[in-house]
């Protein structure tokens, strides 16, 4: 509400305006701009190993080599492959459980707890039990992603479903509406927005268990490159691979805040 | 008669074992029955679904050896060691970022998206630059836990009430007995949120870490059962480990809510 009268405000205000908005921007990147110039310098002087930490412009250079040489499409699609499965299944499991444990209020009061506490606990951990159930392949880090993002799925698919407004309800009871149709044109459209928060939750948590097992399994898309490389030692390669991930993660977050965003009604 | 004596004894009934508890009864045992029953039932390979028994002896086992406390101190000190480091640099930066709107819109981006990226995959670094030992293990925690630290702070410090900031400049405090005695106390609540939620993350970071690489904790343990295909024992260490993150998970919480009860 407080910056709409001052964008209207004519010439050196507006230009003030956009100063600020975008000051802050800036200076963050200015600050990543100066670390890694500052790194390269403190490398170059010899104050830290380069063997230990490469050159930032040898990290530059090295992303070149990783995308030709090591199959980064390729892993990017299997990784990704990986993190899709475990979001259907998170999303198929996540939003019936929640329906069911909201449809029948004993099971919630017995079981949301635990369902609390699960979201708590270490569940990649298990990732060595999963290793043996499923065997060395990309299942295991699939179910590994599904059950690390399930427990948040079905604690907002129950939020969401509790959180419809009484009043919207009342309109179903008064329009008459079987059970049926009052899931489907009340309920579910009311509790969506957070359904998708707990979507967006349980893919994060997803994504973050399937390159870790990946990593630590030695086995799959982008997690296995970093070990790898890092087992060669190609410490550049390492360090852009590392890189290479995190990026891919972040446009991964803010992509799905844009959707949580467009599916999030006005208010 | 019999009836009436029914419908009399039903409500005593339900006062006794309420429904949820029976219900949660009635859940455990079964999934333990079907447990145990696909155990001896030979469908699946033997040693995937071992019995309830051998888990059980398992972790007797487990828990009456010397050895396995001295692992559980070194992963819990070294959780402990990261929490510490990990949780007062995020203090520190949540403040700061959350006392300077300027600064904060400049930087917490980067902590909000760096934040749930998956950050095992640093380890190969840490070992590099830490080592082999515990301490590359410690330092996985630290930045694993620095960021819902520094996030939580951050949007605690935002949350304060103005009149607080207000009157501690009116009291002239300093930086420190501002931060000691308006900032902290006031924003406790979100503080142990992020403890809680770094916790969390420092133990998974640690535990993973030592899964990796390393020659002691409990991580290590569990590779162990692993690779010498000790499924009784690999389920005994998880039961303890799921035991050990939930009620610290739980404690936290609980120490949250200590002076949630109004005092006025």
């Amino acid at each position: 509400m407080t910056d709409v009268p001052i964008a209207r405000a004519p010439g050196s205000d507006r230009a003030a305006y956009k100063a600020a908005r975008w000051a802050p921007a800036a200076l963050g990147l200015a600050t990543l701009v100066v670390f890694i110039a500052g790194m390269e310098l403190i490398i170059r002087i010899g104050w830290l190993n380069r063997f230990i930490v490469p050159l930032p412009s040898e990290i530059a250079l090295a992303f070149e080599r990783v995308i030709l040489e090591e199959r980064v499409i390729q892993r990017f699609f299997l990784t990704a492959f990986e993190c899709v499965s475990a979001g259907l299944l998170l999303t198929v499991f996540g939003v019936g459980i929640g329906v069911l444990l909201y449809r029948w209020t004993l099971l919630r009061k017995a079981t949301e707890t635990w369902v609390a506490a699960l979201a708590a606990a270490p569940t990649v951990l298990m990732y060595p039990l999963f290793l043996v159930i499923f065997g060395r392949n990309a299942l295991t880090i699939i179910m590994m992603g599904f059950v690390a993002g399930l427990p948040p799925a079905i604690l907002k698919t129950l939020e969401g479903l509790t959180g419809t407004r009484k009043v919207l309800i009342n309109v179903g009871r008064s329009l008459n509406l079987t059970e049926q149709q009052m899931f489907w044109k009340v309920l579910l459209p009311s509790a969506l927005p957070t359904i998708f928060v707990g979507i967006r939750l349980g893919l994060i948590f997803a994504l973050i268990n399937v390159v870790g097992v990946e990593f630590l399994i030695n086995f799959g898309g982008l997690g296995q490159l970093i070990n790898e490389l890092a087992e060669r030692y190609d410490l550049p390669a390492t360090y852009a691979a590392i890189c290479f991930v995190i990026l891919v993660s972040v446009v991964f977050f803010m992509a799905m805040e844009r959707v949580e965003r467009w599916l999030r009604p006005a208010d | 008669m019999a009836e009436t004596g029914r419908l009399r004894a039903t409500p005593a009934a339900a006062s006794a074992i309420d429904p949820v508890t029976l219900v949660r009864i009635v859940i455990i045992v079964s999934v333990l029955v079907i447990w145990e029953g696909m155990s001896r039932s030979g469908l699946l390979y033997r040693d995937v679904v071992p019995s309830l028994l051998a888990i059980g002896h398992a972790l007797i086992t487990e828990l009456s050896t010397s050895g396995f406390y001295g692992n559980l101190g070194v992963t819990a000190a070294e959780i402990a060691v990261s929490l510490a480091i990990g949780g007062m640099s995020g203090i520190v930066v949540g403040i700061v970022l959350g006392a300077n709107r300027f600064l904060g819109r400049a930087y917490e981006p980067y902590l909000y998206y760096l934040g749930p990226t998956p950050k095992i995959i640093f380890f190969p670094v840490l070992i590099m630059w830490f080592g082999v030992g515990p301490e590359s293990k410690v330092a996985m925690g630290a930045l694993s836990c620095f960021f819902p630290v520094a996030l939580s702070a951050a949007a605690g410090m935002r949350q304060i009430d103005k009149v607080l900031i207000r009157v501690g400049r009116s009291f002239r405090l300093n930086a420190w007995q501002m931060a000691m005695k308006i900032y902290l106390p006031a924003m406790r609540h979100p503080m142990i949120n992020g403890v809680r939620l770094g916790l969390g993350v420092a133990l998974i970071g640690t535990l993973l870490a030592e899964t990796k690489l390393s020659n002691k904790g409990i991580g290590f343990l569990i590779i162990q059962a692993y690779s010498l295909f000790d499924m009784p024992r690999m389920y005994a260490l998880l039961l303890i480990l799921f035991a050990i993150s939930i009620g610290a998970n739980a404690l936290i919480t609980r120490l949250g809510h200590l002076d949630a009860v109004p005092k006025r």
